[in-house]
């Protein structure tokens, strides 16, 4: 069955980003102390939060073509949908990044080599900066030992080679993976039988990669805002809000579309699996979240401490809000299997995760890259959102609309149509 | 009349399942279905209630996390203050993510057993009991409905014999009791 956008769901992204860019521009204008880091700020809290939920699909499509799941492939198509956003979501992060490198914003405290070099000559733009005394070298007051040592790892050429590695890398198996459904579409067979088991190799191949890139891309484009802090894992801890945020995401758009009646064989067995992902990922994140905070909590060392004494300190409401809603939440609401097949109360909750973990991001990002001048979230904040929401959803159902909703020919369908629990 | 049971065995599970839904569209209750893995849609066919496991399990899960904080509380907190790495702040409120850990692991043991135990005293099948499917076979490659005629008045077991030989059936066995 095809899908076309409705003139109201067109008309409701379009507004919501309208509303958004106003909400944005209002919220620029009326903060006076530093709104120039807060809206880049904010370009990489949305950017980075939307493309992980493209990501998350992706990466959920690969598990599924790898581990050869069956139920999944009535659904198969809305994941595809999802992660039609990753070109879009890749741009703005490269625009971002490139902003940092212009030295257009300060996200990323290490792009200022002055930093590096112990030893400068001369004064203001025309200093040189050195590792070694020289003649008439003076100390420079700007050394930072800490990033100085990760010079290694962290800096501009190695930076961008790996960041443009992770979005190449994705996009080609993004486009591979849709290209491959969209030729199962025509096919029957044993051609159709070989084609499955060539996703099957390629995605093993695409899991190996994300394996690595999940986490060092977040130890690039997050963690290195809070320079001087680290976190082993971090990258995980990153992986899983995207995770449970594209499981969220994916089972709002099959219960709009069965609302719609566009995915008439998708029944209750297929919602509360998709439930199920929902309330799993939930806790893996809660899991990780919590083993990264205990440990720094119970070793109290400085260097790794600061993070979360910052966080506490200047925005309670906010991070134990975000822990209430990504773990509490799902796990009293959620338990039951009652709860994951009512559609109406599984939409609501389901809100309400993927507002918890847009919180998360900017709780990783804002105190890291404005210190104390963020506050608490504001009209700049929600409007970006709203304006990246409706970019989004836009992009998703016109990637929905572009192929047949369920998939015509896969070995599995037939096992997914009957799907029971 | 004597209150017969009678066994229909199948030899697979979906011809069990056409069997069972057979057996009900025309009202006959079945009592039980043997078979040596779990058929998948079986419950809804022959009227079996949702299970109330899971609730059973919340509750013990529950009563784990309680257990471990009184015991934390009592230990750590009241009976033997004791200050490790550095977290003196004797208040269980306090030093809550130090004791998160045992609290998880208690809950999920006290959760995992009690299900266990709980499964097997209302199965029946606590090691040592005795066994109480009809045949053998069910252990094997056999799939086994049940049908007792003092729960099926309304039909005699000739008419009930005659129906199941109308499904693929691979051999059908009666038993007074």
């Amino acid at each position: 069955m095809n899908f076309t956008i409705s003139k109201r769901a067109r008309g409701i992204t379009m507004g919501l980003m309208v509303l958004g860019v106003v909400a944005t521009v209002i919220g620029v204008l009326g903060d006076a102390t530093d709104h120039h880091q807060r809206t880049w700020a904010n370009l990489l809290v949305n950017g980075f939060f939307f493309f992980g939920i493209a990501l998350g699909a992706l990466f959920f499509v690969a598990l599924q073509n790898a581990t050869e799941t069956a139920w999944t492939v009535l659904v198969k198509r809305v994941y595809e949908g999802i992660f039609g956003y990753l070109p879009i979501g890749a741009i703005v992060i490269v625009v971002v990044l490139l902003a940092g490198t212009f030295h257009i914003h300060h996200l990323y405290h290490w792009m200022d080599t002055s930093l590096y070099h112990e030893y400068m000559v001369g004064e203001g733009h025309d200093a040189q900066y050195m590792d070694e005394a020289v003649q008439g070298a003076v100390a420079n007051p700007n050394f930072d030992v800490l990033i100085a040592n990760k010079k290694a790892f962290l800096n501009q050429p190695f930076f961008w080679i790996r960041s443009l590695v992770y979005l190449g890398t994705f996009l080609f198996f993004a486009n591979y993976f849709r290209k491959q459904s969209l030729l199962m579409d025509s096919e029957t067979g044993e051609a159709l039988t070989k084609r499955m088991l060539l996703n099957y190799r390629r995605s093993a191949l695409f899991l190996v990669f994300f394996a690595v890139f999940s986490s060092t891309l977040a130890w690039d484009w997050i963690m290195s805002i809070d320079t001087h802090w680290f976190s082993t894992l971090f990258g995980w801890y990153v992986f899983a809000g995207m995770f449970c945020s594209a499981m969220t995401t994916a089972v709002i758009l099959v219960l709009y579309l069965k609302r719609k009646g566009l995915l008439p064989q998708v029944n209750n067995s297929h919602i509360q699996d998709m439930g199920k992902w929902v309330f799993a990922t939930s806790f893996l994140w809660s899991y990780l979240y919590f083993s990264q905070f205990m440990l720094i909590w119970y070793s109290n060392i400085p260097e790794e401490v600061t993070y979360f004494q910052q966080r506490i300190n200047e925005h309670p409401g906010l991070l134990w809000g975000t822990f209430f809603i990504n773990f509490a939440l799902p796990m009293v609401l959620l338990m039951s299997r009652d709860a994951k097949r009512n559609p109406r109360f599984l939409i609501g909750v389901g809100s309400i995760i993927l507002i918890g973990h847009w919180m998360d991001v900017i709780l990783m990002v804002m105190p890291g890259s404005l210190g104390h001048a963020f506050h608490n979230i504001g009209l700049l904040e929600v409007g970006m959102f709203m304006a990246f929401l409706g970019l989004f959803i836009n992009t998703v159902l016109r990637t929905l609309a572009k192929a047949p909703l369920t998939v015509v020919n896969h070995p599995y369908l037939e096992e997914s149509i009957h799907h029971q629990i | 009349m004597a209150n017969k049971v009678i066994y229909a065995v199948y030899e697979d599970p979906e011809l069990l399942k056409d069997g069972a839904r057979k057996l009900v569209s025309n009202g006959i209750k079945v009592k039980d279905v043997f078979s040596p893995f779990p058929v998948h849609g079986i419950d809804p066919i022959i009227g079996i209630t949702r299970t109330r496991l899971g609730i059973a399990a919340f509750m013990f899960g529950i009563t784990g996390t309680c257990l471990a904080l009184l015991g934390i509380w009592y230990f750590n907190i009241f009976d033997w203050p004791m200050n490790i790495g550095g977290k003196p702040s004797q208040a269980l409120y306090k030093n809550l993510p130090a004791f998160i850990p045992v609290t998880f692991e208690f809950t999920v043991l006290c959760a995992a057993h009690g299900m266990s135990i709980t499964y097997l005293i209302r199965n029946k099948t606590l090691p040592g009991m005795p066994a109480r499917n009809p045949d053998p076979r069910t252990t094997d490659d056999k799939f086994i409905i049940e049908v007792r005629t003092h729960e099926n008045h309304g039909h005699s077991a000739e008419a009930i014999t005659d129906l199941l030989r109308t499904t693929q059936v691979f051999e059908i066995n009666e038993r007074q009791y």
